[in-house]
């Protein structure tokens, strides 16, 4: 007898992936399926995917999904958890998605300390579209509207998402992480559970933002990627927990 | 019958209760109603003005180009209305605060020193309250009774000993004019 | 039930959480921040209500498109400014099938304008507003006892339709107090099945406006096409007012409409035989009754606090079968009884 090490998360649906080879969001959808299916609750989640690359992300999570528009998904999915408020809800936005036309909507929910849970797939680009510069790109990056790279003078500078939502004091758990080894995948994974077990205890808003890769657009070969994530993406973007108060907002939670 | 009446003073003077305490007086006698604030940016101290027009038939336009009745609380509520009040119509101004007179021959006047009788009763603040006791028995649109008991519901749960003053307060400025 | 002397705004307001909505959000824009305030201090009195000061109406048009999702009654308000803002989230709403319902306070435009009473906004509202194939049902209310009724009907033709509504106001509706009786609300019809509350044990569902293939993207466009015949067909509401011998008619709805009446009484004083015909549904507009209207009345005012834009229908409306004038006010200017009368009382002369 066979003993099963690897199959299909069952939040999965049986979709093949359109992503490009090498692409992050394929290992973080899985990572997020895992984690619903170890928690068991995928029968109370509801995703809010956005647009960009992962507009389609419905086709390949079993669980109940709404669409946002680009930017909108910490608005819809503060109203869906306010509504329902002993549901599971995740919003899954891009660089372009959270940190330039959905910023206000990403911050006011953290800054409200929405009890929701934010996956934020950083990619320094914006994939769906083509490959234009997002607000992570790197200073110098070349992307189709940085054609010469991004110039500070010019474009300004990559934003700190992590750093910038953990100062806010409605957030309860930031951490950074980066899918380019296997060791930061179960990095990734590990805070992907923590994320959504601080909003199941109730605890208030969580977010866990990805360092992922996209060769497609950086026109590297996927091994050159992940190299450039450590030698250059996360010297900008360093990983770790920006901000856990999840023992504090327990004690309090207790103590109401 | 529909007969307007607009109420213009400062910011503060209890204009907008005017209105809105005779609208629900006319409310409540069955008349049909409109009562219009003027609105604007939200600022303290400045001029507050509202229309409220009633009569047993259904009101079109809530905005009042030639009132019936014109209710000043200070001078530049007299300037900026006067030349509005309809032919035969009257002005009740506040003569404590008001030095000027309606230049317009064709309206009739009362002058209610209001401010200063209000201080006399020991309560600044019912200074309108007095004014409508003059408007409700010079206009007679609706009968005192029917005005302080809608006053009262619209005062709501606040004191009772309120309730009391405002009744005084009525009942002085509605003696002070002359039948 | 008792009568009480409300302002539009909080008419509304009370008239929505009557109704069962469960969900507001909004930002602070005069002249309808009276309705935002209310929400904010009864929606939480309300059984599970949800009471959201947005960071911009962006985000509140989004956030009732969710709690909608989610299988609640929600409402969002704003005025003109605001009401472009919200146009991506009601796109997306129309697109998804999601039942809303959106108030629009009218003010003085382009652009910031003023705060006064304006009715600039009907292309906005009628014609959809944003991108893309689809209509909203806009209601015209002319009195604040119909800003009750409507709002509350406006939450059943969401449901019943699945699509939002929008109620068409102006700041004069906003703010002036009229008494008004609410009327017992109809309990609400809307199938679970297009609630997003989980999939339990069962399937799981999702809700988009995307569609890539262009075949279930043109179907989708004609599904929606065809459910905004079925309104037109049976959702169409109008007024008619001293029609029976009229020579003129006015064509005015809201505020105007208001004051189109105050103008047919001293008209008819001076033996002029005006009439009124006032649209409550803008869209769908009640085209059919005003062309009908075309066969024995040859002449038609429209009368607008815009520079003409319901004109734009009521020409298709008659589509060259009656003379039709126009008068105007745009830009926050509220003209008197009297100015419309002298207007009318003018173009009969002409007319003789």
């Amino acid at each position: 007898m066979s003993k099963t090490v690897f199959k299909r998360p069952k939040s999965l649906k049986e979709n093949i992936f359109h992503y490009c080879p090498g692409c992050g969001h394929s290992i973080v959808h899985r990572l997020v399926a895992e984690v619903i299916d170890e928690m068991d609750i995928r029968g109370i989640t509801i995703g809010v995917p956005p647009a960009g690359c992962a507009v389609l992300a419905y086709n390949y999570f079993d669980v109940d999904m709404i669409e946002a528009p680009h930017g909108r998904g910490p608005a819809m999915a503060t109203a869906i958890k306010r509504t329902l408020p002993d549901r599971v809800v995740f919003s899954y936005q891009g660089d372009g998605d959270l940190a330039a036309i959905g910023i206000a909507e990403s911050i006011h929910a953290a800054n409200r300390g929405e009890n929701i849970t934010v996956i934020f797939i950083n990619n320094a680009c914006y994939g769906m579209t083509g490959g234009q510069m997002a607000p992570t790109t790197m200073l110098k990056q070349r992307t189709t509207t940085s054609p010469a790279g991004r110039h500070e003078t010019l474009d300004g500078y990559p934003i700190n998402v992590s750093e910038i939502f953990s100062q806010l004091k409605g957030s309860t758990y930031i951490e950074r992480c980066i899918v380019n080894s296997p060791a930061g995948v179960n990095k990734t994974k590990k805070a992907i559970k923590k994320a959504f077990q601080c909003q199941v205890d109730g605890l208030g808003f969580s977010m866990v933002e990805i360092l992922s890769l996209c060769p497609t657009n950086w026109k590297m070969t996927t091994i050159d990627s992940c190299k450039w994530m450590d030698e250059v993406m996360s010297k900008e973007f360093p990983p770790g927990v920006f901000k856990d108060t999840i023992a504090t907002a327990k004690k309090t939670a207790e103590a109401t | 019958m529909i007969v307007k009446t607009i109420f213009s003073g400062f910011g503060g003077q209890g204009v907008l209760m005017m209105g809105v305490s005779l609208a629900n007086s006319a409310m409540n006698k069955g008349y049909h109603v409109t009562y219009l604030p003027a609105y604007g940016a939200e600022m303290r101290g400045g001029t507050a003005n509202c229309t409220v027009a009633l009569g047993d038939e259904e009101i079109a336009s809530p905005v009042a180009s030639e009132p019936n009745y014109l209710i000043v609380m200070n001078a530049p509520s007299l300037f900026s209305f006067q030349n509005r009040v309809t032919s035969e119509g009257v002005i009740f101004l506040n003569s404590s605060i008001i030095k000027d007179r309606p230049n317009r021959k064709d309206v009739k006047v009362f002058c209610i020193p209001c401010t200063d009788i209000a201080q006399e009763l020991g309560n600044s603040r019912v200074a309108n309250i007095i004014m409508m006791g003059a408007f409700i028995k010079k206009s007679g649109v609706v009968s005192p009774d029917i005005y302080l008991k809608s006053l009262e519901s619209i005062m709501g749960s606040k004191k009772k000993s309120l309730a009391e003053v405002n009744r005084k307060a009525f009942a002085t400025g509605f003696d002070y004019v002359k039948e | 039930m008792n009568k009480v002397l409300m302002s539009g705004n909080n008419i509304i307001a009370e008239a929505a959480i009557r109704a069962g909505c469960r969900f507001y959000a909004g930002y602070p824009i005069t002249p309808q921040n009276e309705l935002t305030e209310y929400m904010a201090e009864h929606m939480r009195r309300a059984d599970a209500g949800v009471f959201i000061q947005s960071e911009s109406e962006i985000a509140a048009i989004n956030m009732i498109a969710g709690a909608s999702a989610a299988g609640v009654r929600v409402m969002t308000s704003s005025s003109s400014p605001g009401i472009s803002l919200k146009q991506e989230g009601i796109s997306s709403m129309a697109a998804c099938e999601l039942p809303g319902i959106i108030v629009n306070i009218m003010r003085g435009g382009p652009g910031l304008g003023n705060i006064l009473p304006a009715q600039g906004d009907y292309f906005q509202a009628t014609r959809g507003g944003g991108h893309g194939d689809y209509r909203t049902i806009v209601y015209g209310p002319g009195t604040c006892q119909e800003l009750a009724d409507l709002t509350m009907d406006a939450f059943d033709l969401a449901d019943k339709y699945r699509t939002p509504v929008m109620i068409l106001a102006d700041g004069m509706m906003g703010q002036m107090m009229e008494p008004v009786i609410f009327k017992k609300p109809k309990p609400r019809q809307y199938s679970e099945k297009f609630m997003l509350r989980g999939a339990g044990t069962g399937k799981s569902k999702f809700i988009r406006g995307l569609l890539l293939d262009p075949i279930d993207s043109e179907e989708h466009n004609w599904k929606l096409a065809r459910k905004y015949d079925v309104i037109t067909k049976n959702e169409t509401l109008h007024e008619e007012h001293n029609i029976e011998d009229a020579q003129l008619v006015i064509v005015a709805y809201g505020t105007a409409a208001r004051i189109a009446k105050g103008a047919i009484k001293r008209l008819r004083d001076q033996g002029m035989k005006v009439g009124l015909f006032r649209p409550i549904t803008l869209w769908p507009f009640p085209e059919l009754k005003l062309r009908a209207l075309s066969a024995k009345i040859k002449n038609f005012l429209v009368f607008e606090m815009s520079t003409g834009q319901m004109l734009d229908d009521v020409r298709l409306a008659l589509q060259g079968y009656a003379n039709i004038e126009f008068h105007g006010r745009p830009g926050g200017a509220v003209p008197t009884p009297a100015e419309l009368a002298n207007v009318i009382a003018r173009l009969c002369d002409k007319n003789d």
